[in-house]
């Protein structure tokens, strides 16, 4: 039997990578991370270390592709002007406080990692294994289309993040597909904690467990104005709402929704 | 005869039969279907309770260019669609709510794949509101519904598409609120360049006072140089065709010829826009349609510069704008 702790889109919050650390290291033989560690939070360089220190095997999402490669945005591409101005603004702040150091390092992940444990193919994107900013929702997302992306990652499990809501199906053939959520805000539900996903693999199958992670979201907050971050994104944080960039969301993710 | 909209572009003097011999001597570049994301029906065919003066496949009260499909062949299409492992399925028309089977319909796509309903939203009482929501709440998939409406004034959004239109949309989207549904409204852009924050602000306001819409979804889509919006622009239009080159190092899954095919009750075309071109029929079913198709008309172009926008979020939205190079950051 064998333990995994995956988690993605940190999203420069240091204080639940810490707390989420805490516990995934203590449960779990591997720990993996599925990209996007900046934007929206405070001091992005912070949560360099905490990865390192932990071991975390990490994957490169399209937030670090884009400070890595010193593009223009994020690769969100919004229409909506709101989401593009709060887009702007806090990609802005991220490559600004981002070190170049952090940036080359960034830009040396890899965009996927396959891993073959207790007979299981296990496929990590950050967004879908044919594109790193695809969005894979679970009310979007046709049994059928999922098991052909299984068919085109060659995998058994497969593992993404990138939307910020966690969700888990197992497909009629007996593959399962994971979002496992972020860590980097709530998702969207009037609770301020956030989310990773603990697989447990052994013998050919697999269980899935999300693990609320509860962390001390006030001081994220105060950090928050610390940095002069918009109040949309701090309304977010203590109440577990999303403000911003709702544009994405289909029917059901944004009816579930206060905004 | 050749319907006045198949027409070409105004003083080309040419039907589009003859247009389309011109593109074969073109040489357009062709783009292979990668993978069936979207699939489209074409439910009530060119049938329309309204004619819009900007529609762009020409759909009218009496328009029969294409009829209404049968549920059965629907569902044939559903199931060989699912074994292609298609991602989103589309309903519409003209004006699917003219099908009498249509929720029928909508429930069996939803038992497969998430679903979308593009409608004029003048034909949804109360019973047909709160039936959508029942069908939406019974599937694990969203089922979107898509609500046009040109302009946040009445006069404005009337002229394009018809008397009394603007306030029956408005009583109906304040149906579906009421039910839990949150429409997707999508506008077709007339605005300058930049006038987006006014635009949406000025629908937020309104959905919000008419419709008790308080959180509103909107699309904006560009204007489609097609249909009666052709014969409107006229000779004004000078869309570029899309070239080899302009391909180049471009991410082929921007356009819908990629990832979306149409079915008619007339066979199945490339994409829902050029369902009056003769030369995008690509088979009888999707079972037998041709995999390519070469790029050979001016509305091909706007799908380039604006990626995939028939789809509720464009793909442009997943990926680079595809005009647009990737540029690097300017330095501070």
């Amino acid at each position: 039997m064998r333990r995994l702790a995956i988690f993605g889109g940190i999203y420069s919050n240091h204080l639940a990578l810490a707390a989420a650390l805490a516990d995934a290291t203590c449960r779990a033989d591997a720990v993996y991370c599925l990209g996007d560690l900046g934007a929206f939070g405070p001091s992005p360089d912070r949560v360099f270390p905490l990865l390192h220190d932990s071991d975390v095997a990490t994957i490169q999402g399209n937030y670090d592709n884009s400070l890595a490669l010193g593009l223009a945005d994020c690769q969100c591409g919004y229409t909506d002007p709101r989401d593009n101005f709060f887009a702007r603004l806090s990609y802005d702040y991220t490559f600004r406080r981002t070190s170049p150091a952090n940036k080359v390092w960034l830009g040396a992940l890899p965009a996927s990692l396959h891993l073959e444990i207790e007979g299981l193919r296990v496929a990590l994107f950050h967004g879908s294994p044919r594109k790193m900013n695809e969005f894979l929702w679970e009310s979007t997302c046709s049994d059928a289309f999922l098991e052909y992306l299984l068919d085109f990652a060659r995998a058994d499990v497969l593992c993404v993040t990138h939307t910020g809501i966690k969700w888990h199906r197992a497909l009629p053939s007996g593959r399962h597909v994971v979002n496992v959520g972020v860590l980097g805000r709530p998702e969207n539900d009037g609770q301020t904690n956030v989310w990773y996903a603990l697989l447990t693999l052994a013998n050919r199958s697999l269980s899935v467990e999300f693990v609320p992670v509860a962390y001390d979201h006030h001081a994220l907050a105060a950090e928050m104005r610390a940095e002069r971050l918009p109040a949309e994104f701090i309304e977010t944080i203590l109440t577990g709402w999303w403000t911003t960039c709702l544009e994405i969301l289909p029917h059901k993710e944004r009816a579930r929704g206060r905004f | 005869m050749i319907p006045w909209w198949m027409w070409g572009p105004e003083g080309s003097g040419q039907p589009l039969e003859i247009l389309a011999a011109e593109k074969k001597r073109m040489n357009h570049p062709r783009v292979q279907l990668l993978h069936l994301d979207n699939l489209w029906f074409q439910v009530t065919g060119t049938f329309c309770n309204l004619a819009c003066t900007h529609c762009f496949n020409g759909s009218g009260p009496n328009v029969s260019t294409f009829g209404f499909l049968a549920p059965a062949d629907v569902e044939r299409e559903l199931g060989q669609a699912v074994r292609l492992g298609v991602r989103e399925i589309f309903f519409t028309g003209g004006e699917p709510f003219l099908h009498p089977a249509l929720l029928e319909m909508l429930e069996a796509s939803l038992r497969v794949a998430p679903t979308t309903v593009l409608t004029n939203a003048t034909i949804l009482p109360e019973p047909t509101a709160a039936r959508l929501a029942e069908i939406e709440r019974a599937s694990r998939y969203s089922l979107e519904i898509r609500v046009s409406l040109d302009s946040p004034e009445e006069a404005a959004n009337d002229a394009v598409r018809g008397l009394g239109v603007f306030t029956r949309v408005l009583a109906s989207i304040e149906r579906l609120c009421r039910h839990g549904l949150l429409p997707l409204v999508s506008v077709v852009r007339d605005w300058p360049l930049g006038g987006e924050p006014e635009i949406l602000a000025r629908f937020t306001r309104l959905l919000s006072e008419r419709a008790g819409y308080h959180r509103p979804r909107l699309k904006f889509l560009p204007v489609l140089p097609l249909g009666r919006e052709l014969v409107r622009i006229g000779a004004d239009h000078d869309e570029p065709f899309v070239t080899e080159e302009m391909l180049r190092g471009l991410e082929p899954d921007l356009l819908m010829c990629s990832n979306s095919r149409a079915v008619t009750d007339r066979g199945v075309w490339v994409c829902p826009l050029l369902v009056e071109m003769p030369d995008a029929r690509l088979g009888d079913r999707l079972a037998n349609a041709a995999p390519t198709y070469a790029l050979g008309h001016r509305v091909c172009f706007t799908c380039y510069e604006y990626g995939t926008f028939c789809s509720n979020v464009s793909t442009a939205i997943e990926g680079a704008a595809p005009h647009a190079q990737r540029a690097p950051r300017p330095e501070p």
